[in-house]
């Protein structure tokens, strides 16, 4: 494994160097809180940053998103035509991702990589991308994310993993796309393999002992899904939800979206906007059926795609990699962990 | 607050006990540090788990919602405005209603706690005037008006204003010199400032609508951003799209708003989505006198009509 050392003094204009290949992107800090940007011109990553309400996720995949393009012109040869959209996919690097964040796009690919399919859309900005993590020092008070298989200096869906030794920066290069990052930047100064990897551990260890939250996932596979689906504790979750789009907005590893046309004049659009399991009007049918029409539904939806049916149908863990974000921004305090440890304890009474 | 919520606990106990009641919506303890979660009980042990505290922002108002059971509601002063108006707008009727009021002293802003620290915050207590705020290497006593919501600064009906029961004493109201001067720093924009300053506010939003559903007031079966047949707005994130949301809403709570703040309290991206009601609330008082959710006496002003109505707005 290499390791490169970069001194904070060299960082800033290692970054402006960076710009002449990749569209970066970023924390910014936006009133009280941190977004991952689009960094502009002059606009360097706040890396120390403690919290971040939203995920990298909208990076590779943006709220609203056009897909396809058509005139309704009758006198061109072609209206009518859905064609694709020119989409961007020169090469970006989001800075400074959680390590969570990486491991969420493992995930989420799963969902748009396919043997069968492939998103064009994800999948090119995904490819487009270089991912350069920074570890996570001093975890929050939300983090769990060493119950779910990730963690704070997790590597999974990284190209480069920083970490954050007051002057310096030790980077880990993890993929051929990081350390073509790395050159770009003109980050070159070799440190020693072993004396850094031991640095890194040390990092790693103390970061997780500092997580004071963890939830169990261990009997989630072996429960009988219907069981679950039957338990009754899902009215109790679901009393004080609001349906609220919140928990699934600011959730890494959340993918549904929902498909839309719109028209202006004579141009034609199709689009696709986040959607979310919360709202009524999630997978609603045309004939004006809904399949979920209640509020206890959508909630065990959510909690049930997320804990259970992600396990059983691609057998690489729960579909939630522990950021904390939806604890902390449901404006009524619905805990996916408390959720989780009902239903991996829930055993039915007969 | 200690004594509130041994007060809540035990008139809860009793409503169940004695089955005046389905069940009794409250509050209880959050699983993070400043943060209490609706609660329902519907027997005396689940009402062990009531709480007050300076958390309790969200609106309670907003379960009873054309329910059809007989329930129990612990309320401060803008839930029962909200119950009041619910009451006028029919989606409850008073009958099935026991109020047990809560005389309140204004709650917490946890945005406004959370900037006064660089590291995120692990523990939260207070006692009735000073507020206990830990972080990992950090621990601060804070006075609780220095920290106050907004809304709750220029309240003046912290006590409820219709209940069958109180947890305390009713408060004393306070008296604001100046209900609205956030409002009048609006109003003295020019027509580019104003437009951006709203741009300015609505650029982060993520259209989650945790503002409406936090509402009491939006209660319609189909939202007219929900419409899909014909759609009306495009559900994208087309800023023209977005502001449509956030103007029409705030139209369709003229004259309803009771300031209470929920709007505020359940947005993730910390947008004051009060920049737009505190405007047609001044107008209701300087145009019509009028305050929503104060009496179950009067029709609200923009559902009656006089021939005296001002009408000065017509140019």
């Amino acid at each position: 494994m290499k390791f490169i050392s970069i001194d904070k003094k060299d960082w800033a204009k290692g970054i402006e160097a960076s710009r002449k290949t990749y569209t970066l992107f970023g924390p910014v800090k936006d009133k009280n809180s941190f977004l991952i940007k689009k960094l502009e011109n002059d606009i360097l990553p706040e890396m120390d940053y403690n919290d971040c309400v939203m995920s990298a996720k909208s990076v590779i995949f943006p709220q609203t998103e056009k897909m396809l393009v058509t005139s309704l012109d009758e006198s061109q040869e072609d209206h009518h035509i859905m064609k694709k959209s020119e989409t961007d996919t020169s090469p970006r690097a989001v800075l400074g991702i959680r390590p969570y964040d990486a491991k969420a796009m493992e995930l989420v690919k799963l969902n748009f990589d396919t043997e069968d399919y492939r998103d064009p859309y994800w999948c090119d900005a995904y490819e487009a991308t270089t991912f350069v993590g920074l570890g996570i020092n001093k975890p929050g008070p939300f983090d769990f994310s060493t119950s779910t298989g990730s963690g704070p200096f997790e590597e999974a869906g990284l190209d480069v993993l920083l970490a954050d030794f007051d002057d310096k920066y030790l980077a880990k290069i993890l993929t051929d796309k990081g350390e073509a990052f790395m050159d770009t930047c003109g980050f070159k100064t070799s440190a020693d393999e072993t004396e850094s990897g031991v640095l890194f551990d040390v990092l790693k260890k103390e970061a997780e002992k500092n997580i004071a939250s963890h939830i169990d996932t261990d009997k989630l596979k072996e429960k009988i899904l219907l069981e679950l689906h039957e338990a009754p504790f899902w009215d109790d979750f679901a009393f004080s939800c609001i349906n609220c789009g919140t928990c699934t907005y600011v959730c890494p590893t959340c993918w549904c979206f929902d498909i839309q046309d719109e028209t202006k004049h004579k141009s034609s659009i199709r689009i696709r906007n986040w959607d979310t399991c919360m709202s009524s009007l999630f997978t609603r049918h045309a004939t004006g059926h809904n399949p979920r029409s209640t509020k206890t539904q959508r909630v065990r939806q959510r909690f049930m795609h997320k804990l259970k049916y992600f396990l059983d149908k691609y057998d690489q863990g729960i579909m939630c990699v522990g950021c904390g974000r939806c604890v902390k921004s449901c404006p009524v305090n619905i805990d996916i962990r408390e959720v989780c440890k009902m239903m991996n304890s829930y055993e039915k009474q007969n | 607050m200690d004594s509130y919520t041994t007060k809540i606990r035990e008139l809860s106990a009793n409503l169940l006990k004695d089955e005046k009641v389905d069940f009794i919506i409250g509050f209880k303890q959050g699983t993070i540090p400043m943060a209490a979660s609706p609660h329902i009980a519907k027997t005396s042990e689940q009402a062990e788990q009531f709480i007050w505290d300076n958390n309790c922002r969200i609106n309670l108002a907003n379960y009873l919602t054309s329910r059809k059971e007989k329930i129990g509601i612990i309320a401060k002063g803008c839930d029962c405005r909200n119950i009041v108006t619910h009451i006028i707008e029919n989606k409850i009727k008073r009958e099935q209603l026991h109020i047990i009021g809560v005389p309140c002293n204004g709650m917490i802003d946890k945005i406004k706690v959370s900037s006064l620290f660089d590291e995120e915050i692990t523990g939260y207590s207070e006692t009735d005037e000073v507020i206990t705020i830990k972080t990992l290497s950090d621990e601060k006593n804070i006075n609780k008006t220095e920290v106050l919501k907004s809304n709750c600064m220029t309240c003046t009906h912290r006590n409820p204003v219709i209940y069958d029961e109180l947890v305390a004493d009713l408060v004393e109201e306070q008296q604001i010199e100046d209900q609205f001067s956030d409002v009048r720093l609006i109003e003295e924009m020019t027509a580019d400032e104003k437009w951006n300053h709203f741009d300015n506010l609505l650029k982060n939003c993520i259209r989650c609508y945790a503002c409406r559903n936090a509402c009491p007031l939006c209660y319609c079966p189909t939202c007219f951003v929900d419409e899909s047949g014909p759609q009306w707005v495009g559900k994208g994130q087309d800023p023209t799209d977005i502001r449509t949301f956030h103007y029409l809403r705030a139209y369709h709570c003229a004259g309803r708003c009771t300031d209470c703040g929920a709007c505020v309290e359940a947005c993730p991206m910390d947008i004051n989505v009060r920049d737009f009601t505190r405007k047609l609330n001044k107008d209701s008082l300087e145009i019509y006198g009028w305050e929503a959710g104060l009496t179950l006496e009067q029709r609200p002003p923009l559902d009656t009509f006089t021939p005296d109505d001002p009408n000065d707005f017509i140019k």
